[in-house]
């Protein structure tokens, strides 16, 4: 054989020319010296609307009470749970890319990993909302936590619940320490950059002080692979014991073994989907197209079709076990959740989450942008509708016709909604402006790489000329 | 280390690639250098090991910190559960272990990231905002495509002529005098 010829000529995860230097003046101009333009300003706006409108809704209910809600008996799980569902598992695509793509070596993971992790973040803070607002009496929060009181009294240990606020804690404490440790360095490159006195400074404190040395750097990457060692398997825990709340409940359409692997495969589905929802615009709003290369982005969508192929086959499942197990709740069930009044919302998500992704088979499809952001926010879409029908259809008719009910959300729910969205956005674009969205030094790290194997092609193709 | 006053703090030589940088540290850690330090923008396979750094504690200090996080978490579900409040929920067991499952798991890789994280920190001697380094503006291109070999004013071999010619005679780009 003459030449070794690559299988199938694929993009490049950086693209040619890029030095050392030209990543991190690239990189860090997007902090320190891009000016404001008027697409951050539109964004934000929206973002930061929404926010006003997240604090009305959450005023009017500290004065009035969850009952401005949609939620009564018999569906007292109304918004609040599948949005706080929704939000994390939105985030576990974050701790997934960073921390478990890191671990397999995948390198393309290394652009798109910084803003996965603030996603995350994001997405935690909104999520951790909605349970507390939940309570009714957001201001005895802290009776969820063990602490010494005049009652003597504990934390149920037996109970899902509780072990939802450990692991949701857990996890945002997890997923901020791995991001920050992460940015330090960069931190420390935006220092160095900075021509503000100001900037100088702040960036100099969060930076600790950082220099290079070889002895740090060696325990430093110590520490950042066990993290990601350690954020592998809380990612998987966190939606586990997030499905521990339905499937330990004895109520048909929760009391499932399936739960936990489906909702976890569920959670990485809806996550990369918000990750191409968000890096699509972004490489476009900043030129990063060199860095998030369309490898990235076929990458993302064939991980989306491998989990959405997981999700169905829960969705399979689940409607097989109700029949095989022959429990007459079960069978209504299903039934009710196929053929009821909340029809529509089952054969939507069904539409949303099974149907459109096959879509991305084919490698056309794969390759096209636009085809990729339409899919994505349908799969966002069908992944809230999910959850709405297992927290409502569930609940709606269980056991004692009698108690049956039926659940809408009111304006005030789809306000909360609309304004969490707001604030994961307003949240994001702050990021954007002012840390670096990609990992500068990974970045520095890849054209290393990059470079010691066009060296050693060089030097093979040198040797074997005839 | 003795505390014994130098008149700067070292010498820093700036390498334009990696590669010279691995070969001059090891070529000054043969020399005998001690103390010294090498600053790049991005870890460098195998620099650290050329200038002398072999013990890596950090992996025992995660351990533990997992460990502790582990005992935490089951001790004082078990002690309230069974001792300080015990309460019978239709006829569990008081001590009932599978439930205790979840948020031992948790605490472990919560104790164990703050090991990691503080351990990283406090090792390396952070957050330090001064260091003599940063008085040399050059030095701030080790954050860009720089990479440096600090030889140590106390350092025993230190000289401040023949130290000099030593780090000229590895190829760099420039030698500096770093002050305190």
């Amino acid at each position: 054989m003459a030449t070794d010829q690559p299988e199938r000529v694929q993009e490049p995860v950086l693209a040619p020319g890029h030095t050392f230097a030209s990543v991190t003046d690239k990189i860090s101009a997007l902090v320190l010296e891009r000016p404001y333009n008027w697409r951050w300003f539109a964004g934000f706006t929206i973002g930061f609307v929404l926010v006003m409108m997240l604090l009305t809704a959450i005023t009017y209910l500290l004065l009035k009470g969850v009952g401005i809600w949609g939620i009564n008996i018999p569906v007292g799980w109304g918004f609040a749970i599948v949005n706080f569902v929704w939000w994390i598992g939105i985030g576990h695509a974050g701790t997934l890319i960073s921390a478990i793509l890191l671990l397999l070596k995948q390198e393309w993971r290394t652009s798109i990993n910084r803003f996965a992790e603030a996603m995350t973040l994001f997405a935690v803070a909104c999520a951790g909302m909605f349970p507390l607002l939940h309570m009714g009496r957001p201001w005895f929060f802290y009776w969820l936590a063990p602490y010494p009181n005049t009652m003597a009294l504990w934390p149920q240990w037996r109970s899902p619940l509780v072990w939802d606020v450990f692991a949701v804690s857990t996890y945002a404490t997890v997923s901020l320490l791995f991001w920050f440790v992460g940015l330090i360095p960069d931190l420390a490159t935006l220092r160095d950059r900075a021509r503000h006195p100001f900037a100088r400074i702040v960036y100099g404190i969060l930076a600790m002080g950082w220099r290079g040395s070889a002895v740090h750097w060696h325990r430093y990457r110590t520490a950042y692979l066990l993290l990601a060692g350690l954020a592998t398997p809380l990612v998987v825990s966190v939606h586990t014991v997030v499905s521990f709340d339905f499937t330990i409940g004895i109520v048909p359409g929760w009391h499932s073994t399936i739960f936990p692997p489906y909702f976890v495969a569920g959670a990485i589905y809806s996550g990369f989907a918000m990750v191409l929802t968000l890096a699509i615009p972004l490489r476009k709003a900043f030129k990063l197209e060199d860095m998030i290369t369309m490898h990235h982005l076929e990458n993302m969508a064939k991980v989306l079709l491998a989990t959405g192929l997981i999700v169905t086959y829960g969705y399979v499942m689940e409607t097989f076990t109700s029949w095989y197990s022959a429990s007459t709740f079960e069978e209504f069930m299903i039934n009710n959740r196929m053929f009821g009044p909340y029809a529509h919302t089952y054969w939507m998500l069904i539409l949303c989450n099974c149907v459109t992704v096959q879509i991305l088979w084919s490698s056309r499809a794969r390759s096209s942008v636009p085809v990729l952001f339409v899919v994505s926010i349908i799969v966002n879409i069908g992944m809230w509708l999910e959850r709405y029908v297992i927290v409502i259809t569930s609940l709606h008719r269980d056991f004692v016709p009698a108690a049956w009910g039926m659940y809408h959300g009111t304006f005030w729910d789809y306000a909360t909604y609309f304004g969490s969205i707001g604030l994961f956005m307003a949240l994001l674009f702050l990021f954007i402006r002012f840390l670096p969205v990609i990992s500068i030094t990974e970045m520095r790290e890849l054209v290393a790489e990059t470079q010691e194997r066009e060296e050693a092609r060089e030097a093979m193709t040198q040797g074997t000329a005839p | 280390m003795s505390k014994k006053k130098t008149p700067i703090y070292g010498l820093l030589a700036e390498f334009t690639t990696t590669d010279a940088l691995v070969e001059a540290s090891q070529r000054a850690y043969a020399q005998g250098f001690r103390c010294m330090d090498a600053y790049t923008p991005f870890p460098v396979e195998g620099l650290a090991e050329s200038i002398g750094f072999t013990k890596n504690r950090m992996p025992m200090i995660v351990l533990i910190g997992g460990l502790i996080g582990a005992a935490t978490a089951y001790t004082m579900m078990w002690f309230s559960a069974t001792i300080h409040y015990p309460l019978n929920v239709g006829g569990r067991p008081l001590h009932s272990a599978p439930s205790f499952v979840p948020i031992t798991f948790e605490l472990t890789v919560l104790f164990a990231s703050f090991a990691a994280v503080l351990g990283m920190l406090g090792l390396n001697g952070l957050p330090m905002p001064h260091h003599p380094l940063f008085n040399v503006p050059r030095f701030m291109m080790a954050s860009r495509n720089r990479f440096f070999l600090c030889i140590q004013a106390e350092d025993p071999q230190f000289d401040m002529v023949t130290t000099k010619l030593f780090l000229e005679g590895l190829g760099p780009k420039s030698v500096i005098e770093v002050p305190h």
